[in-house]
């Protein structure tokens, strides 16, 4: 039998529920929204190679968007996953430089994007005569991602079993070793979960993007050319006024995408979780 | 052998410091573009002028500051009694199937791309109170409503995960001695983890002051001051991202200064955020 | 009479402020099984872990005294990698690595530069074989060593520590985690591997250090009471200490 509920108990009981609800109506509202609102607009004119004032194609968008994904991991990636092997495997804990480096860290990823883009265009466009380029952006990118890569592989690599390390040395393998061939493998669901969580900030990104790499719906011909990303892109076709129904079709790639990088994270979290 | 153990442990390191570098350089370059501006205009002439027209070299970003609170204060109000009650929910009243559903779809809420947010917010909230109040509907209420919702996943990831961190025997003593399933939650369990929900708010704050595109779309960005609910606000990064692309001289720093305040504003926010983490860690 | 294998002289332990070890020193004999018995917390594990440096992972660990390996300090005279490939260990929870049966054998002998196929395959099921879980394994080696069962997975871990050939063997009780069936097939192992290696054993398990070792040495509170032949300790111990912790009175 079910005890019986004061007033107070029963009135805090609804209004959890409702907050409940009421979250994931909001979420389901938006993209329903944005589905039925996007994908009649769908056309084949919005995924041809040149973009003219007419089709206002999105392709180009989404090859630049692809490039400046891989450039931006192609950075962060790197020195992210160095970073966090440094943290987790080489420094004392509670030492003077890794408190900095942890402080910064906090520090970087609190900075809202519109402070990175102005930052990327003031040093990497401006003062380091980049001009509006993918690379400028990417660069910025990088910088803005990084605390995510670096926390998800910390978190990875402090769940690998220090059993496995005693292992390896037990058998007289070295440090690099051991972390090259036994603890990063390991790690690799947890590390490629940030990966893709990057990924999805990268592609959802706008405020940082304007003002380091365009918004010139061309395919940039090199990295050191500008080039507009499908979020930049689409919101040039907002502010523009006219191509809203375009706009909503950019949107639902943007949606597809994310929703397909965040199941895939989500996924890789669990499979490391299992080990 | 030795050599090559010795030089990537030189390699980690460095790269680690790269955090440490990226912070010094963004500090450097806004604070250089941005300090000799606010010393030009002067400092109170800045912060505190009302007026902001670039034309007649007038450059107050006060507006621009209470613009950002009020819109701040707004999405508090909207997202966080929704975001502690969907944690408590999540942490103390849902299903585990249900579960499985609810955390992804708060994950996802977090990672909708801004820019969708703000079109969402353009063509559905912003019509909706043109329609109720007959005004029109860029104002700091659609901005307030929008942020709120974008701040969510934020609050409730962060609380979640301190409700969560709340042993169990907390919640058992509280049953033990007759208390209802709720009365514990709220009055125990919620109150052991205060300062982690705390902390999950500060986060919000300082994604809803910093966020930028979508708060464009629906706020309207009259650079004055807001009178109401139903006015017209520009936020600080509003600020920044409409001017940028065509200012020069004088107006392009007294943006640059702008970042800078923002910066300011956020780095006392993320500083309560980390002071807040700590003391959690050692309660 | 076999000769002396390793030489412990003198040994200090410290963890920060505690001092673990007390001036402890012993000889090892090649060839022989010695055990090392004693309550929780006496310090067994801790010299144990000290013969092939496994210490050195612990922060504010200090060292004094010496460890003689064939006459080698083992803290100044041999490279640290080259001492562990020479002192193997097998750990007290099996922690086979997350790859094939396979891989896990050949990781020590590729760390140490083994590279063609026909002689890491040679290794693998000499290894294997030496372990007596070749005929189990050998169908499966492929597969994933993280399916194999606790007793498996620990034998694996024999046959990856032989693969590299050490001279001694440590042994941090290798069977506390396992079922008496298991249990049984390793000490037997143990006793057929002593031929070729010389092993110590750190054990919880009394009869275990009776039925399978040469010498035994009881350690309590960080100090080494007594050390002689198996046989003596367990019929006439020498010390007090000694005879009330084999006749279970504390401990």
């Amino acid at each position: 039998m079910k005890a019986k509920k004061d007033g107070v108990s029963l009135f805090l009981s609804i209004v959890t529920h409702a907050a409940a609800i009421i979250t994931i109506l909001c979420l389901l509202f938006i993209i329903a929204y944005i589905l039925i609102r996007g994908i009649p607009n769908l056309t084949p004119s919005l995924f041809e190679w040149e973009y003219t004032t007419d089709n206002v194609s999105m392709m180009p968008s989404i090859i630049n968007t692809i490039i400046v994904v891989i450039l931006t991991l192609l950075i962060a990636g790197p020195i992210g996953i160095f970073s966090a092997i440094y943290l987790v495997e080489y420094a004392k804990r509670g030492s003077k430089l890794v408190k900095v480096i942890l402080l910064t860290t906090e520090t970087l990823s609190g900075i809202p994007s519109i402070v990175y883009g102005l930052f990327g265009s003031l040093m990497f466009v401006i003062s380091m005569g980049m001009g509006l380029s993918v690379f400028a952006g990417s660069l910025t990118l990088a910088i803005m991602v990084l605390p995510t890569i670096m926390r998800t592989t910390q978190e990875a690599l402090v769940a690998v079993p220090d059993s496995y390390r005693e292992g390896s040395f037990g058998l007289g393998a070295g440090k690099l070793r051991t972390i090259f061939r036994i603890i990063l493998p390991s790690a690799v669901p947890g590390i490629m979960s940030g990966i893709v969580l990057s990924m999805g900030r990268i592609v959802g990104e706008t405020a940082a993007l304007i003002y380091t790499s365009g918004t010139v719906a061309q395919v940039c011909t090199n990295i050191f050319a500008p080039g507009s990303t499908l979020a930049v892109h689409m919101y040039r076709l907002m502010s523009e006024g006219l191509y809203t129904e375009q706009a909503c079709a950019v949107a639902v790639v943007l949606l597809v995408f994310v929703i397909i990088m965040n199941s895939l994270s989500s996924y890789l979290g669990r499979k490391l979780a299992k080990g | 052998m030795q050599l090559r153990e010795n030089a990537m442990r030189i390699v980690f390191m460095l790269a680690a410091c790269f955090s440490i570098v990226a912070v010094f350089f963004i500090c450097f370059y806004l604070f250089i573009n941005g300090l000799p501006a606010i010393a030009e205009i002067g400092p109170l002439n800045f912060l505190g002028g009302m007026e902001w027209r670039p034309n007649n070299d007038i450059y107050g970003i006060f507006p621009m500051i209470i613009g950002s609170i009020y819109v701040t204060a707004g999405a508090i109000v909207v997202g966080v009694p929704i975001g502690i009650l969907t944690a408590i929910y999540m942490a103390y009243f849902c299903p585990k199937k249900l579960y499985k559903i609810i955390k992804p779809a708060v994950e996802l809420l977090a990672g909708i791309p801004s820019i969708v947010y703000g079109f969402f917010g353009l063509v559905v909230i912003v019509p909706l109170i043109q329609d109720a109040f007959h005004t029109s509907g860029n104002t700091v209420l659609a901005a307030s409503i929008l942020l709120g919702i974008m701040i969510l996943p934020t609050i409730v990831s962060v609380s979640e995960a301190s409700l969560q961190a709340v042993p169990d025997s907390y919640y058992e003593g509280s049953l033990a001695l007759g208390a209802t399933h709720e009365r514990s939650v709220f009055f125990v369990c919620l109150k052991a983890a205060k300062s982690g929900v705390l902390a999950g708010v500060i986060l919000g704050v300082g994604r809803a002051i910093g966020e930028t595109m979508a708060v464009i779309m629906v706020a309207g960005n009259q650079a004055v001051m807001p009178g109401s609910l139903l006015s017209g606000v520009r936020t600080m990064t509003a600020n920044i991202v409409l001017e940028m692309s065509y200012a020069t001289g004088l107006h392009r720093e007294a943006l640059i200064a702008t970042a800078v305040v923002l910066f300011v504003f956020i780095m006392i926010i993320n500083l309560s955020f980390s002071a807040l983490k700590r003391k959690e860690a050692k309660s | 009479m076999n000769e002396v294998k390793l030489s412990i002289q003198d040994v200090n332990l410290y963890y920060g402020d505690f001092h673990a070890l007390h001036g402890i020193s012993m000889d090892i004999k090649a060839n022989e099984i010695t055990s090392f018995i004693g309550p929780s917390g006496c310090g067994k594990s801790t010299l144990l872990k000290s013969i092939n440096r496994m210490n050195d992972l612990v922060e504010g660990c200090k060292i004094t005294g010496k460890f003689l390996l064939d006459g080698q300090d083992v803290y100044k005279d041999i490279e640290v990698n080259t001492l562990r490939k020479r002192v193997g260990m097998v750990f007290q929870k099996p922690n086979p690595f997350p790859m094939s049966v396979y891989d896990n054998i050949a990781y020590g002998p590729r760390t140490h530069g083994v590279k063609r196929k026909a002689d890491l395959d040679r290794i693998v099921e000499e290894a294997l074989r030496d372990a007596a879980i070749w005929d189990e394994l050998k169908d499966r080696l492929g597969k994933s060593a993280l399916g194999l069962s606790g007793g498996q997975q620990q034998r694996l871990c024999i046959a990856r520590a032989l693969a590299v050939k050490p001279e001694v063997l440590l042994m941090d009780e290798p069977t506390s985690a396992l079922d008496p069936i298991s249990t049984g097939k390793i000490e037997e192992l143990t006793l057929k591997l002593k031929k070729d290696y010389t092993i110590v054993i750190v054990t919880h398990n009394m009869q275990q250090a009776m039925r399978i070792s040469d010498k035994t040495a009881f350690f309590l509170l960080g100090d080494l009471i007594e050390y002689g032949s198996t046989e003596m300790m367990f019929s006439t111990p020498k010390e007090k200490k000694t005879e009330d912790y084999i006749t279970g009175r504390f401990g």
